[in-house]
């Protein structure tokens, strides 16, 4: 089991706590009626499955059920830093 | 329902909508999501003596307030409203019978004797404003309360988190797994714990908590 740190109630809990919620930081489009189909399809399919450094959303979800970003080595497993949503990683290789 | 957003802004006056009063003054039987245990028969029939001790309180009136802590008419208004001060991450306040608990960075559970919910509900929002919300939940959930020199050895068997008093000290307030469900746990004193628990999970949780306490002998009193 993993502790993981949530920002939000500002201690670590147990991993059961959590769901992860996929890649983090993917910016909707901000004129969907005129955007490009390829626009589009990469917002709502394409993610970057990465081996190594991956930014995700993770919500806590038996907790305060707050939304909040991981840093996490998808190689190791290794969680670098948690941070909430509308911050930028500091670990980004 | 109570449910209402409270929206205000520089030119249009805040609407309520729907308020009313959940607990009315004749009417219908009220029954708690304990009810069909027939605690008052358990508590007689029981043991009078042992490690943990077991208590329903029902009916009370549960508040989950919501807003921005930096609205400070929010949160000035909560506290004049409450009469003690809407508290950071993981901690409760007290001040006489109306309790509260931090729940999340922006919602609160407030809990008041079952008669005061709804004038604790409009004084809430009259002394609360911006985007705000009241929600009246009292027939969602209940509270148990846990004490005796075993009631720690019970929350450790039910839930991973960390309640040594190095880090639940009394007053804390957590939300967290327990058993295969969740609750809110508040230490209320040195051998004395609060859980908040769902309507729907109050039989499982009452079961468990039941053939969790065995070992240490359960006294459930009314
Ligand atoms: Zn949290």
């Amino acid at each position: 089991m993993f502790d993981i740190y949530c920002p939000h109630c500002q201690e670590h809990r147990e991993e059961e706590e959590f769901h992860a919620s996929g890649e983090a930081h993917i910016a909707r489009p901000l004129d969907p009626d005129n955007c490009t189909d390829k626009e589009w399809a990469e917002y709502i399919y394409f993610r970057k499955n990465p081996r190594g450094i991956h930014h995700e959303l993770w919500v806590h979800a038996a907790g305060c059920r707050k939304f909040f970003n991981i840093t996490r080595d998808t190689q190791t497993y290794e969680i670098k830093e948690t941070y909430k949503v509308g911050q930028q990683p500091t670990v980004t290789e | 329902m109570s449910d209402a957003i409270v929206e205000k802004t520089e030119v249009a006056a805040p609407v309520l909508i729907q308020v009313m009063n959940q607990v009315p003054a004749a009417g219908p039987r009220g029954e708690s999501p304990l009810h069909h245990a027939d605690l008052a028969s358990v508590a007689r029939q029981g043991n009078q003596q042992g490690g943990v001790t077991l208590q329903e309180v029902a009916f009370l009136g549960h508040l989950v307030i919501r807003g921005s802590i930096e609205n400070s008419d929010f949160m000035s208004g909560a506290e004049k409203a409450l009469g003690v001060a809407l508290p950071g991450p993981l901690q409760s306040g007290q001040q006489g019978d109306v309790s509260v608990r931090w729940i999340a960075p922006d919602e609160w559970l407030v809990i008041v004797p079952g008669a005061e919910a709804f004038a604790m509900e409009r004084a809430l929002r009259d002394a609360m404003s911006g985007h705000v919300a009241v929600v009246n939940v009292s027939g969602g959930q209940t509270v148990i309360n846990l004490s005796g020199a075993n009631a720690r050895e019970v929350l450790m068997k039910s839930t991973g988190y960390d309640v040594h008093d190095n880090n639940f000290p009394v007053g804390k307030v957590v939300t967290t797994t327990f058993a295969k469900s969740q609750a809110v746990i508040r230490r209320t004193g040195e051998q004395s714990w609060e859980l908040v628990i769902r309507r729907s999970f109050a039989d499982y949780l009452w079961l468990w908590l039941q053939d969790a306490s065995k070992e240490f002998g359960l006294v459930v009193r009314t």
